[in-house]
């Protein structure tokens, strides 16, 4: 059995932020309805990458969504908002990410809800909060970034601020959103009480830099400086980074400049100490780095720092990663059936319980796909007729 | 009432994984116990910024292990043995991050902790899980993104492979562990029985990168291309980016490329009427747009876009973030104390629960800090 059965959960949300949490609740679990407007349901219905689609749905729709159910409804008009009422009173978590005031319109906020299902646990998403001069501005991940300094951390230095390459931000949110409800009904099961769980896109990127804004609020004020030469991480001195070598790269954690001096056969870096050195000579230090590893090839450096314990890696394209040993083992993919013989290829929960991976071959469903069961199953459109 | 409040944690990991998992747990209401071994204690408190100390501690380790208390105990003392079965026997979760074999010598594996607690929550975080050739290698945040792929996303497309300039592979394996450690705390409420959650950082970073992978997956294995231009998603169209203009930076999400030639005044733009051409020729209308918008402010050009409802915003640094009114009503900050006196300031839970923000002005353990409250009883 897993750990979430037998809860269920209505998924009013669109695109990464939400509809991510609800797939790591329905990973563990949970079972997860899609309540989605009729036409054009979730908007990453139609958003392709390299315009990949299976039938009228993006493969990234089924990548996100898949194992859910899918229940369509026009909030506006009145006999659907009231079936959507009835099933509200029977599940156990509602997660909506709509801008501020939208569900109020549709007396589906918190305050309206809780009257007719008191233990419910409401999880809210938005971009900025919910009062304050943000709350009308788009809560988009890369604005997000941009806004939050996340951009100031990443590239090197001298060049511009530079997006972390993926929506960072939303997956931190669906995390962030995913821990609260979980908290919040398991307080249930002990008291009772439904709860509001409210997180925003800005609040987690700033969580994402706790470390880096302690420092900065704490030393007088002082801006992350980025490394100018293969920047990995401003609060770390150096090696760490990543360097070309010969044919490639290879990537050097922390670890005593003075053992890497004998490694690599570069006494001159025996001289730096670890701390003020590593930070404060940080781009001379691994610019001198760089130009020895350049010398030689990546495995030929892996075999000597492995011999000596020091902590590297090559720099795996996808590609290479597939075709390596440890990756396979993970079995970390899974196929989806997409019917008429198609699979979709995508990757599982990373949360493993009792040494067993949680797989389900269930793509994500077509617009409005299980109205009839749900209404059957739940007994709605029976009351007041 | 915290819903966590009265779960006991115990927490044997060090660096940032593991203890950013028991951080949250504890913002949520849990009390946490961090296990140190005496003398080094958790790597993480090496970790210094010169520059900056907080009650002579890295800022690092005091914004990642606030909230909880501390002891030290050496793990392979057997006259240690009473005490950590005892500690055990009272703990509702126990998180770990040893190399794989290790908590096994030390009596600490799942197995032999369900022997002492059979319904205890045990979260393990491990680089490349227990079982496979990479089982023993190092897990380590960078070596996890280097071998997951990620580098060759990040950074435009001539530059070498380029990390994320923060852990995310800690930071996410954290949580993730969060959230097995929670799910298993409802499950047990039902069922009386613990469960063994565990979580690594390849996967974890992998995790993050699962809309691109899955792309990859279903695309014949082609390789991702970044942009040559700002580039800020290897599989996002023009404009998403990064811009320079006469005096800062601006970001720009998705939006027409003939609406945005239209509304900044860039001809140049208009002639992409074809909405394929903004994912195929990418970098040509971003190099069109980079040059354009260098030709005023910030401000002008966002003022022309915002009112147009474009998807724009400012980039901004800490600095001129905590200026911002935004910021201040978000209320991100908290002052953390010690008897009375004020230590340090840091960010707060970003979780909110019926409209209560979680601060917490609980210190950071000094090493064995609570070794009297914790461990005199029993020795």
């Amino acid at each position: 059995m897993k750990l979430l059965e037998d809860i269920v959960v209505l998924d009013f949300s669109q695109y990464l932020a939400g509809p991510s949490c609800s797939l790591r609740l329905s990973d563990l679990g949970a079972r997860v309805i899609k309540i989605e407007r009729p036409g054009s349901g979730d908007g990453s219905r139609k958003m392709s990458l390299k315009n990949l689609m299976d039938g009228d749905n993006s493969i990234l729709f089924h990548t996100i969504n898949r194992n859910k159910e899918s229940f369509c409804a026009n909030l506006k008009d009145p006999e659907d908002l009231e079936l959507i009422k009835e099933l509200i009173k029977k599940v156990d978590v509602l997660i909506e990410n709509f801008r501020p005031g939208v569900m109020k319109k549709n007396q589906l906020d918190y305050e309206s809800v809780r009257q007719i299902n008191p233990g419910l646990i409401y999880g809210s998403i938005t971009g900025y909060g919910t009062k304050g001069p943000w709350v009308k501005k788009p809560g988009q991940d890369l604005l997000v970034q941009a806004m939050s300094g996340l951009t100031w951390l990443n590239g090197n230095g001298g060049k511009p601020p530079a997006p972390f390459c993926l929506s960072v931000v939303d997956s931190y949110a669906g995390v962030h959103l995913t821990e609260g409800i979980l908290a919040a009904f398991f307080r249930r099961i002990r008291t009772g009480e439904g709860a509001l769980v409210e997180v925003s896109l800005m609040e987690s990127a700033i969580d994402m830099q706790f470390e880096g804004i302690t420092d900065f609020l704490n030393s007088g004020g002082r801006l992350p400086v980025r490394s100018d030469y293969n920047n990995a991480h401003p609060y770390l001195g150096a090696p760490y980074g990543v360097y070309r070598t010969a044919d490639s790269f290879i990537a050097l954690s922390r670890g005593s400049l003075k053992d890497l001096a004998g490694y690599l056969d570069l006494p001159a870096l025996a001289e730096f100490n670890d701390l003020e050195d590593a930070f404060e000579k940080r781009d001379l230090i691994k610019r001198m780095i760089g130009e020895r590893l350049a010398e030689k090839k990546t495995a030929d450096w892996i075999d000597v720092l492995e011999k000596e314990g020091y902590w590297c890696s090559e720099v795996y394209t996808w590609e290479t990663l597939l075709n390596t040993e440890g990756f396979q083992k993970l079995e970390f993919l899974q196929e989806l059936d997409a019917g008429k013989g198609r699979k979709i290829c995508t990757s599982r929960c990373p949360v493993k319980v009792n040494g067993e991976a949680y797989y389900s071959a269930k793509r994500g469903p077509e617009l409005g796909e299980d109205n009839e069961k749900i209404k059957h199953e739940f007994g709605l459109g029976k009351e007041g007729r | 009432m915290r819903p966590l409040e009265g779960i006991k944690v115990l927490d044997f990991s060090q660096y940032l994984a593991g203890p950013s998992a028991t951080l949250r747990l504890a913002d949520l209401g849990a009390s946490v116990i961090k296990i140190e071994r005496p003398g080094k204690g958790d790597g993480c408190r090496n970790l210094r910024v010169p520059g900056c100390e907080i009650e002579g501690e890295s800022p690092l380790f005091c914004a990642v292990n606030r909230n909880k208390d501390g002891i030290t105990l050496d793990l392979k003392a057997p006259e240690n043995k009473a005490v950590i079965k005892k500690l055990i026997e009272e703990a509702d979760v126990a998180v770990f991050s040893f190399r794989p074999g290790t908590a096994e010598k030390l009596g600490l594996s799942y197995e032999q902790v369900k022997e002492i607690n059979p319904g205890i929550i045990y979260g393990e975080v491990s680089g490349y899980g227990n079982k496979g050739p990479w089982s023993s290698r190092p897990g380590q945040d960078l070596l996890a993104q280097c071998i997951s792929g990620l580098p060759y996303l990040n950074g435009d497309k001539e530059d070498a492979p380029a990390p994320l300039g923060l852990s995310l592979a800690d930071m996410f394996a954290g949580q993730h562990l969060v959230q097995g450690i929670l799910a298993a705390l409802i499950y047990r409420e039902k069922s009386k029985k613990g469960s063994y959650i565990q979580v690594n950082l390849l996967e974890s970073i992998l995790d993050i990168q699962f809309e691109v992978f899955t792309t990859f997956l279903n695309d014949g294995h082609a390789a991702p291309v970044r942009s040559a231009v700002n580039n800020a998603n290897a599989y996002i169209s023009a404009p998403y980016g990064i811009y320079e203009t006469k005096d800062g930076y601006m970001a720009l999400a998705m939006s027409s490329i003939v609406k945005l030639g239209e509304l900044l005044g860039c001809d140049d733009l208009l002639r992409y009427e074809d909405e394929k051409e903004w994912s195929t020729k990418r970098d040509e209308i971003k190099q069109i747009l980079k040059e354009h918008l260098l030709k005023d402010t910030a401000g002008h050009w966002l003022s022309i876009l915002e009112e147009a409802d474009i998807w724009c915003a400012k980039v901004l640094n800490w600095r001129e973030l905590f200026e911002t009114e935004g910021f201040r009503q978000m209320e991100m900050l908290q002052d953390i104390y010690r008897n009375g006196k004020k230590v340090f300031r840091t960010t707060r839970c970003p979780i909110r629960i019926d409209g209560e923000k979680y601060c917490s002005e609980k210190p950071v353990p000094f090493m064995g800090q609570d070794n009297e409250k914790y461990l005199k009883e029993v020795q």
